[in-house]
């Protein structure tokens, strides 16, 4: 298997793999590959030392899920190295299968996410009224989350019914889920707040929740309202990109 | 990549040579970002793009020679370069594009 086969194989398969590539150097090593796979393993023979040095840094990247160019020293004089990494589409997790779901089925399909939909009651997630998500899951939320949720995943909790919306927000909220919202006004918000305190769960994991979801661009009718949680999503997904990017050690940074 | 994996199965599927190009750097504000990929297939086609339209038509060349010699080739397009390419991006930024055959 080529790199390009291997690279493609990992797209289909939805696995994260880096790869790198020689794009300023000696003429005899422009364009030469390393694979690297999640755990740090991959292929690739340049030179013994850089080969240990863009293995590492493509890990790093790969954690990140950033893309971009290095500058790294070699016997040959300093070379470029372009490290792409491909990471899984990332994944949203809808817990109640509403009007506002639809919406925000819709337009998480348009920036291509994995949509979820959790809800245990058959009436409202039904194939009928959601023909774009991934996935369909008639199960109670605290049961259903914990297996679906990665770092990649935002979760929106929108049943407006505290008997599902109380768990799924405790679920995702010990979870390691990026984003958090929970629909309902600020009056609901902050009766929801109180009865997650009185069951226990600490200030510092509260302060994780999104309520009210969305932001505030004076949202009105199921879709207007679905965009602004879409939008605040992205919003937190780019802070928390920029944040990791900031996080890289300098030389890796050229 | 996920965009252009479908064309270049076809294009390999008929037995024809594929060039890659790949936004590596970008400088400034381009509308294309790192990462954005163009495919162009030994028999003319491409799919994709790395920049909002205007230096397509320069990448679908590069590829074209990068298929005949065989070699890389790092391509420099933006306003304030002075290389050649009669290419500006419309939004004033420069970027760098890998062009480059698949195995």
């Amino acid at each position: 298997m080529n790199w390009f086969e291997r690279v493609r194989e990992a797209i289909r398969k939805e696995e994260p793999i880096a790869l790198a590539t020689v794009i300023r150097g000696p003429e005899a090593w422009l364009g030469a590959k390393w694979v690297i796979e999640p755990d740090g393993d991959g292929w690739g023979n340049v030179h013994p030392e850089l080969d240990r040095r863009v293995r590492e840094l493509a890990h790093r990247y790969l954690t990140i899920g950033h893309s971009g160019t290095v500058l790294l020293p070699s016997p040959e004089g300093e070379i470029e190295i372009y490290i792409e990494t491909y990471v899984p589409a990332p994944r949203l997790i809808i817990v109640g299968g509403t009007h506002i779901g639809i919406a925000l089925t819709s337009i998480a399909k348009i920036l291509s996410w994995r949509v979820y939909l959790v809800d245990p009651r058959r009436t409202f997630a039904t194939p009928e009224r959601f023909p774009h998500v991934d996935r369909l899951i008639h199960a109670w939320p605290d049961e259903a989350l914990p297996d679906l949720i990665t770092p990649q995943t935002a979760v929106a909790v929108l049943t407006h019914d505290p008997k599902l919306d109380d768990p799924a927000v405790i679920a995702a909220l010990q979870s390691p889920a990026f984003y958090v919202g929970a629909l309902g006004s600020r009056k609901t918000s902050a009766r929801r707040l109180e009865r997650l305190r009185r069951k226990g769960i600490p200030e510092e994991v509260l302060a994780r929740l999104h309520a009210p979801i969305g932001l505030d661009i004076g949202a009105r009718t199921p879709e207007e309202i679905a965009l602004s949680i879409m939008a605040e999503i992205v919003a937190e997904q780019s802070r928390l990109r920029q944040a990791a990017r900031a996080a890289v050690p300098e030389e890796a940074r050229l | 990549m996920r965009e252009v994996l479908e064309a270049i199965d076809r294009w390999k599927g008929r037995g024809e040579q594929v060039a890659l190009a790949t936004v590596v750097k970008v400088i400034g504000s381009a509308p294309r970002d790192v990462g954005a990929k163009m495919a162009v297939s030994s028999g003319g086609e491409m799919a994709g793009s790395v920049s909002g339209g205007c230096v397509e038509g320069a990448v679908f060349e590069i590829a074209q020679e990068v298929l005949r010699t065989g070699r890389p080739r790092l391509v420099r397009f933006g306003i304030s370069d002075e290389m050649a390419w009669d290419v500006g991006l419309a939004c004033g930024g420069t970027i760098e594009v890998f062009v480059e055959p698949l195995p």
